[in-house]
């Protein structure tokens, strides 16, 4: 997984011209492995390897996995930041670890990698994902419609489908629900995520079903539980505002304009 | 272990599953079962579009599109499949919009419509605005739309569950099927990776939707977990695959990452230049240049780099200019890749151009099936009860070059025939008993490998493969470099064997997936290879510096390659097509076969020509 060279070996005292350098990074990961002897004690482990500069956070546990410790376990599928299986905690923030670059987080330092917050710890980094998707599935993430569906098309102008295209981008990563200090206590709450997806269709000009939506976000677990601290923003891999997505939806629901 | 019964079993929960599940689970009870959680597939990745002919911003018409696919398979694909292909193409498009698929739109609000590669009006006088797209996450967009629509119609998921097994009631890598008996795939085994737990499904219908198989070759855009597992259970079973040989390997992936960048880039008027800045494929496609389709874009980029003309300190790459569109156009069009230059290559679209070399990419070969989606064991009868459907099927709309959108367009025409009719024939069918101990096969192999004390390393066994498949196999082949490849997977496979893991636990053991995943891998670089070494000639993405001409009186044949027990003593090998010469190779190894066979192209209205934009 190198670009644009071959991986020089590691002992290449001079790199040739036009080789990317490589440089030693020590990784400190939170270990869960309930059937090992550590039972269910949770404890840190540390793994030095060398990588390139244009390697990535899921090169370099690939690197470990694959060399050093094959009981190392963690998701991934496209390595590209597209798929949504390997969000996790990177030096305290929620990043996809396909997408974080080593040299962009200080790699100077031990860089910590953890599970994501506030869903159950399976096995090292990896999390039961199945009540994150029980509050997205909540929120009747579909198109809802009345009548006869058209022979061709339903028409939506192009400023109408604008107006909900940052929400389209969810992956449903869970790196925003799971940066979130609300969801972290109240495991209850919508979460981030949900709201984002249920903002998709809201906001869809095609859509009728938001009354329903707004209805089940109205909940004591639902939108008014924000505390608009904006991690989720800061985590979303995908560059989508979703405070703001979280904001529209608190407004609709006392505006009913959407 | 545990039981399950379902009426249908779809495997794989990408586009083709999941479009299959839509159809089949309001008809009949249906489960899904998926290695991943069904957003994770790698449909999402697909980038650029999705064609059918709605004539939205230009005349256009499905015979054309038709056309265009024939062509761009370089007359190897059945035309009958195309035609349905380019005919429900429009429907597919439609079904999507209606089930909430946020297309880009036209100034009337109407589905908008882009370029792309080798779609032309009129038979190639020039390039057709054909493709329907959501900017450049139009995969991500149709998986998102079919996941949640399978939420709506309440679909029943088994997420990170490994199918490790296909039972049929013969088992035809074994031996003959008695002339006048009937094939009855009945159900398979699964592994839960959660618990380590296995999992023996019955079914009366079963759907492969399993995908491809990219990570046989180390620069690929595919995802880790595309490992080609469906088709190798398929071929474990005895069952053939077609056309294994023609892989595409896409233009644009970033320079020696594999990320793809989409063909979508040129649609939108991005050229490729070489060291010297000239637009060079000017010189290999003169009519439509840049929009050729991939096989010859691929080639002439390589061609570019081997002569000299490369780009960077090692001179091995092209690149891809952007420079000359508006920004406003790229981040509208085209945000999603262009942050990917960003990210891995640390390169500004906007004002650089970004490094490009080919990438594995895509099988246009896989399990054959006729348009019904039934599953075929030879090279006419099917397997009743099995379907298959999208990258690893062969049906064959993409003979041996595949058009840029028409896997998103397959994998909704085709799952969506797959589960309909799984779900028909489930709907008139009877449960097949399974053998007394369905899982042994699946239980021994697993416990092979976790317990054997030290053994090869799954990494190393998978670098190797890797390596030798992009040496050997890529964009150029020659006899000589197939048959390296077929000696250095051939030792593989023995090392194979000896495989151990170091994880020996049962939870979430993803060092065991691996491993068994390797496993499939070496099964499909075989078989893809030995068919490689076959076809002495060059068609679509199959090129042979050794026979650089299309040869259309001796290979304009889908190669279906079978593996098949080692002959006995005195005995005869099972002989496909003995009367043609050409189809008649068989490679042993030590405990099997695989042997050759043919099966004729369909061709209705476009009799083969030579191929030239």
């Amino acid at each position: 997984m190198t670009a644009l060279a071959d991986r020089p070996a590691a002992t290449d005292a001079e790199p040739k011209a036009g080789a990317i350098p490589s440089f030693d990074v020590t990784l400190r990961i939170r270990r869960y492995l309930p059937e090992s002897s550590h039972g269910t004690e949770s404890y840190w482990d540390e793994f030095t390897v060398t990588v390139h500069g244009t390697d990535r956070v899921l090169d370099a546990l690939h690197q470990i996995k694959w060399d050093h410790d094959g009981s190392l376990t963690f998701r991934r599928s496209c390595a590209h930041g597209v798929c949504g299986s390997d969000a996790m905690r990177i030096n305290g923030r929620n990043r996809l670890a396909c997408k974080t670059l080593l040299k962009d987080v200080n790699p100077d330092k031990p860089i910590t990698i953890e599970p994501i917050k506030g869903l159950p710890v399976v096995k090292d980094l990896v999390v039961d994902m199945e009540p994150f998707f029980a509050s997205y599935r909540e929120i009747m993430p579909f198109l809802v419609t009345d009548g006869h569906t058209p022979t061709k098309e339903r028409l939506q102008s192009a400023e109408d489908r604008a107006r909900f295209d940052d929400t389209t981008k969810c992956i449903l990563c869970a790196a925003c629900t799971s940066s979130c200090p609300v969801f972290w206590n109240d495991g209850q709450y919508f979460g981030p995520a949900a709201i984002v997806n249920a903002h998709r269709f809201i906001f869809d000009s095609r859509d009728e079903g938001a009354a329903q939506r707004l209805e089940i976000l109205n909940d004591k677990e639902g939108v008014w539980r924000c505390r608009t601290t904006f991690n989720c923003t800061e985590a979303c891999p995908r560059g989508i505002e979703v405070t703001k997505a979280i904001q529209e939806v608190k407004r609709a629901m006392i505006t009913r304009a959407f | 272990m545990q039981t399950h019964q379902y009426d249908v079993v779809i495997v794989g929960a990408g586009g083709a599953g999941m479009r299959a599940a839509l159809e089949a689970s309001g008809r009949a009870r249906t489960a899904v079962i998926s290695k991943l959680y069904p957003t994770r597939s790698h449909t999402g990745a697909a980038q650029g579009g999705m064609c059918a002919a709605l004539a939205n911003v230009e005349e256009d018409n499905w015979e054309w599109h038709t056309f265009d696919t024939v062509k761009g398979g370089d007359y190897l694909v059945d035309q009958d499949a195309a035609e349905v292909m380019a005919k429900e193409a429009i429907d597919a498009v439609l079904d999507l919009e209606h089930m909430g698929l946020p297309f880009n739109r036209t100034p009337e609000g109407k589905i908008d419509q882009r370029r792309f590669g080798g779609h032309t009006r009129n038979h190639g006088e020039a390039a057709v605005r054909r493709a329907c797209y959501a900017a450049d996450r139009t995969g991500h967009m149709i998986l998102q739309t079919l996941y949640q629509n399978c939420v709506k119609q309440n679909v029943e998921f088994y997420n990170e569950f490994y199918v490790l097994d296909l039972i049929v009631d013969h088992d035809l890598s074994a031996g003959h099927v008695p002339e006048g008996e009937e094939v009855n795939a009945t159900g398979v085994v699964a592994y839960d990776l959660a618990t380590g737990e296995i999992h023996v499904f019955q079914a009366k219908s079963i759907v492969f939707a399993t995908g491809g198989a990219g990570k046989i070759f180390k620069t690929t855009s595919n995802a880790h977990t595309l490992t080609g597992d469906g088709m190798a259970l398929a071929l474990r079973r005895g069952f053939p695959l077609e056309d294994m040989e023609f892989f595409q390997f896409h233009p644009t992936g970033l320079a020696g990452l594999g990320i793809l960048l989409s063909e979508a880039a040129r649609g939108e008027g991005a050229i490729l230049r070489n060291s010297e800045g000239e637009r060079f494929m000017e010189r290999y496609a003169p009519t439509i240049k840049d929009l050729a389709p991939r096989d010859i874009v691929a080639r002439s980029m390589a061609n570019e780099v081997r002569e000299g003309r490369g780009c960077g300190p090692n001179k091995d790459y092209v690149l891809l200019d952007l420079t000359h569109l508006e920004p406003a156009h790229i981040d509208a069009k085209l945000p999603d890749i262009t942050e990917f230059a960003r990210t891995y290559l640390g390169v500004e679209p906007y004002t650089e151009p970004v490094p490009v070399y080919p990438t594995a990419h895509y099988a246009m070969g896989g399990i054959p099936t006729n348009i019904q989606a039934e599953v075929l064991r030879n090279d006419q009868d099917v397997v009743k009860g099995l379907y298959a459907a999208g990258e690893c099927a062969c049906v064959s709309v993409h003979g041996s070059n595949r058009l840029g959108t028409n896997s998103l367009l397959d994998i909704n025409v085709f799952g969506k025939r797959a589960g309909r009719a799984a779900a028909e024939y489930a709907l008139t069918a009877e449960f097949h008993d399974l053998p007394e101990d369905p899982t042994a096969r699946v239980v021994a192999e697993l416990e092979a490998m976790r317990s054997r004390p030290d053994g090869e390393r799954v990494a190393d066994l998978r670098k190797a493969l890797q390596e030798t498949m992009d040496r050997n196999a890529q964009v150029f082949r020659t006899g000589e470099s197939l048959t390296e490849a077929l000696d250095d997977v051939r030792a593989l496979q023995k090392r194979y064997r000896n495989v151990s893991v170091q994880d020996k636990g049962r939870m979430f053991n993803t060092d065991l997936l691996e491993a068994l995943e390797l496993g499939f891998l070496l099964d499909i670089a075989e078989v893809t290879v030995v068919a490689a070494l076959n076809r002495k000639e060059s068609r679509g993405g199959h090129f042979r510096e050794d026979f650089p001409k299309r040869d259309d009186v001796n290979y304009m044949k889908h190669t279906m390659i079978y593996r098949r027990p080692l002959a006995q003593e005195g005995e005869a090998a099972e002989v496909f097509d003995g009367s043609d010469e050409y189809f008649s190779h068989s490679e042993e190894f030590d405990d099997y076969q695989v042997v050759l066979g043919s099966k004729p192209v369909t061709v209705t209205r476009y009799q083969p020509m030579e191929r030239k934009y």
